[in-house]
């Protein structure tokens, strides 16, 4: 749990920061026209942002709880590591890979550029499917291997990280899905790119994930982690 | 009649321009209140949906007693039936009703209209909060009729008793349970994040953070509470499901059940405690912080003072929000923890008492000297500050390692959160419906009959739960379905237990009267106007009660004012409305030598 209070407290400080410049200086009992900050005024980023951000902290609260709960979970006695699937490295450079083409079709979209965008579009998405059907393979490899998901403590734990992740991948290509149908319809630019902005923001995050999750299941250098050395 | 000063142009703020707004204009009937994506009529859905099963849980609690006071004497109620009637009421109790009707019922309806929004930023997703809120509901109201019933593992359900033969539903009753549960956390995290946007991003023209009613300051604090909290609920119950279905062991250690050595091993029970306390303290507080919130606002209002210390307030809900996610393990004292961690845990808990304090003495000094009306809003605010004072005391004797030991698992816990976070927010729940309805009906409720339901209400209340502190001293533990056989427990405890289900019966029974009132007054009500309360904030503003799909007229109501300047001293009227311009105060509402200058 301390991963878990180590986030929290971080989170705190971000809101304790925010608040502390809401009230300092502020005599909320004097009535007058030009407030500090006029609220409508200052520009605000699309609500459809915030609300990203927003989720993304929600989001980050349930990945690490279940790295806490396996953090816990390391320290008894009958743990068994698993062996490595060499798999995930790929999976990790597709993953990458469509973080990269999102990042390119942000560009492309913010150029107003509509054929970058579709080959962007399409290059992220073939990229995302590629991770997933990669992750499912690896699955595949364990299970013939002989790990299945309730044999031991490492494999349920393998499992329920990489599906937890793996859900949130599929989570993003409904976004995905709804940023194509805008590209190819020909919608205004700038819903496209608000679109496109999401989209690679949520990429970014879930590449950040997996990139904190890999290091979870291959640190052994560290300590216990849940896969050995031994490759598979 | 009024004569305006001369002012200058600078003294008015140019109008809310907003766009035209973009709301989904529902055509049919079934469009307009079944699938509505309004936010006021999503908070009906949610109020209605949670208030109907919290009935269910009510009923439960009735049989409880009727067991504890009357032992043997109702054939019905089995040690399993009554295990089951004891988890539901909690998880229901707890979860949906409190939790939805604070955030989906009150935040949906007050968040937009308080903040001077047309709607929630994203009322598409608020629609499906609320579907997948009724799913939930549903989902456990089936966990009723399935072979083996609803769980009886008790609404913590601690592994590994939840999932073991011989505890009533541990197969399929608890999968749907924690089905439910998953569900009901994807739906609130879709209505949360549309509360905390919305509150962000939605506010109108001059309303800063720190002219927000403290309602809403209170229902956004614990947005973000259960937003961070839940997932903790959601991870633990994936996790067990995992358990009971595909065999693993994550929860459940290698142990002999029933004579059978059961297939898991290795699991850490305590784990589970972690995950669901580091949900469940805060979940304390995701139900007291709106509370905390709109009891504030009531107490302003009808004792016509601004409210003491605005910004300690802020902060003191800010404060109490943090901390509450660092004090968990003070509900696992007794689970054999380090000595450290107990002292550790002790200590913060006993932390929180400080901003909590700040908040009774701020709500104390608020009605100190000002004009108190005792309307029935009033009464419940009032109720409320004896009760949750009452609850939080006994909250600093459990808080310490020592006292808890012995009073662990006892009638004295049950006194205790039910004090500090069964009645006291229900209290608030009440004076809120009783403050709001003519807004949400256009009619005013019977007054009368308020007065009777809450002073059986309050006194009832008092008459269940006071003796079983006393209860809880003796030792008589909780949970427990009969208590025979014991040298330690006297007779009188078993009086005393009657006495507690006669009064627990009345109070039930005084809440028809509540729900007569708000059926009846819907039809037969006075007509209350906008604004009966003379309330300064912008949902009593609106051109129309009850207020329109987009709330507001043409334009979106401009903020000049916090929403507190109740009997502003040296006014002659004894409110302003947040909307009205300093300029538009007339000079003779002043007493001369008071009037600022420039107006």
């Amino acid at each position: 749990m301390t991963i878990g209070l180590v986030f929290l407290s971080l989170l705190m400080a971000v809101i304790v920061w925010w608040l502390f410049r809401q009230t300092i200086d502020v005599q909320p009992w004097q009535a007058q026209v030009v407030g500090p900050a006029l609220s409508g005024d200052a520009p605000t980023p699309p609500a459809a942002k915030m609300a990203l951000w927003v989720f993304l902290a929600v989001a980050t609260s349930l990945f690490v709880l279940f790295v806490s709960a396996y953090a816990m979970r390391l320290g008894l006695a009958d743990w068994s590591p698993l062996p490595r699937p060499r798999l995930l490295m790929l999976n990790t450079a597709l993953l990458v890979g469509a973080s990269l083409a999102m990042q390119w079709t942000v560009h492309a979209a913010r150029r107003a550029d509509r054929d970058s965008v579709r080959q962007g579009l399409i290059a992220s998405g073939l990229l995302t499917l590629g991770f997933l059907a990669g992750q499912l393979f690896v699955w595949r490899q364990l299970n013939d291997a002989g790990y299945f998901v309730a044999s031991s403590a490492a494999a349920s734990f393998f499992y329920l990280l990489t599906a937890v992740h793996g859900l949130h991948v599929l989570g993003g290509m409904v976004a995905w899905v709804r940023a194509s149908t805008r590209a190819w319809r020909g919608s205004d630019p700038a819903s496209i790119r608000l679109g496109m902005e999401l989209c690679a923001t949520y990429w970014h995050y879930l590449l950040a994930v997996w990139l904190g999750l890999y290091a979870v299941l291959v640190s052994n250098g560290l300590g216990l982690a849940i896969c050995s050395s031994t490759p598979l | 009649m009024a004569t305006y000063v001369a002012h200058e142009e600078s003294d008015f703020a140019p109008p809310a321009e907003v766009g035209e707004p973009e709301l989904y204009h529902p055509k049919t009937f079934i469009g307009k209140y079944i699938w509505s994506q309004d936010a006021k009529v999503i908070a009906i859905q949610y109020a209605v949906t949670a208030i109907a099963i919290g009935l269910v849980a009510l009923v439960f609690s009735w049989l409880m007693r009727l067991q504890l006071g009357f032992p043997g004497r109702v054939g019905f109620i089995t040690p399993s039936t009554y295990l089951q009637l004891v988890s539901m009421h909690g998880m229901i109790m707890v979860i949906y009703l409190l939790t939805a009707l604070f955030l989906g019922g009150f935040g949906n309806y007050l968040i937009p209209l308080m903040v001077g929004a047309r709607d929630m930023v994203f009322p598409y997703v608020n629609m499906l909060s609320y579907w997948l809120y009724l799913l939930a509901v549903l989902l456990l109201v089936a966990s009723f009729f399935v072979p083996g019933g609803a769980s009886g593992a008790g609404w913590t359900l601690y592994p590994p008793q939840a999932i073991l033969d011989g505890t009533p539903g541990a197969h399929l009753g608890i999968i749907l349970l924690l089905v439910s549960l998953a569900v009901f956390v994807i739906g609130f995290t879709m209505g949360g994040l549309n509360y905390v946007v919305t509150v962000l991003q939605a506010r109108t023209r001059g309303m800063t953070m720190m002219r927000l009613p403290l309602t809403v300051w209170g229902i956004f604090m614990a947005t973000i509470l259960a937003l961070l909290a839940f997932p903790a609920l959601f991870v633990s119950a994936i996790m067990m499901a995992l358990d009971l279905t595909l065999g693993t062991s994550f929860f459940m250690p290698a142990l002999v059940s029933k004579g059978q050595q059961v297939s898991h091993s290795g699991g850490n029970p305590l784990l589970f405690q972690h995950l669901f306390w580091f949900f469940g303290h805060p979940e304390v507080y995701i139900v007291a912080l709106p509370a905390f919130g709109i009891v504030s606002d009531l107490i302003s209002t009808h004792a016509r003072k601004n409210i003491f210390g605005y910004r300690m307030m802020v902060w003191a809900i800010l404060i109490i929000g943090g901390l509450s996610f660092v004090v968990w393990a003070h509900h696992m004292f007794v689970s054999g923890m380090n000595p450290y961690f107990g002292f550790f845990f002790a200590t913060t808990t006993l932390i929180i008492a400080v901003p909590t304090a700040i908040k009774v003495y701020n709500w104390v000094l608020t009605l100190w000297r000002g004009n108190i009306h005792l309307t029935v809003p009033m009464l419940f605010a009032i109720g409320f500050i004896f009760t949750f004072v009452n609850g939080g005391l006994t909250g600093l004797f459990l808080g310490n390692v020592v006292v808890d030991m012995p009073l662990s698992d006892t009638m004295f816990v049950v006194a205790h959160f039910h004090m500090v976070m069964g009645i006291a927010p229900v209290l608030v729940v009440f004076g809120a419906i009783y403050h709001w309805y003519p807004k949400v009906t256009g009619r005013m409720l019977d007054d009368t009959l308020g007065k009777i339901h809450f002073w059986i209400t309050f006194v009832g209340t008092y008459a269940i739960f006071y003796p079983m502190h006393y209860l809880g001293f003796m030792g008589v533990p909780r949970r427990y379905y009969a208590i025979t056989g014991t040298n330690f427990i006297p007779d009188s405890a078993h009086s005393l237990n009657a006495a507690i289900s006669i009064a627990a019966f009345v109070v039930g029974a005084a809440q028809m009267v509540f729900f007569y009132n708000l059926a009846a007054s819907y039809f037969r009500g006075k007509a209350a106007g906008g604004n009966p309360w003379n309330a300064t904030t912008l949902e009593w503003q609106t051109p129309e009660t009850p207020p329109r799909h987009g709330n507001f007229g043409k334009e979106l109501p401009v903020v000049y004012r916090w929403a507190y300047d109740y009997g502003v001293p040296g006014l002659k009227t004894d409110f302003i409305p947040q909307n009205v311009p300093p300029a538009e105060v007339p000079a003779e509402a002043w007493v001369k030598a008071a009037q600022p200058a420039g107006a």
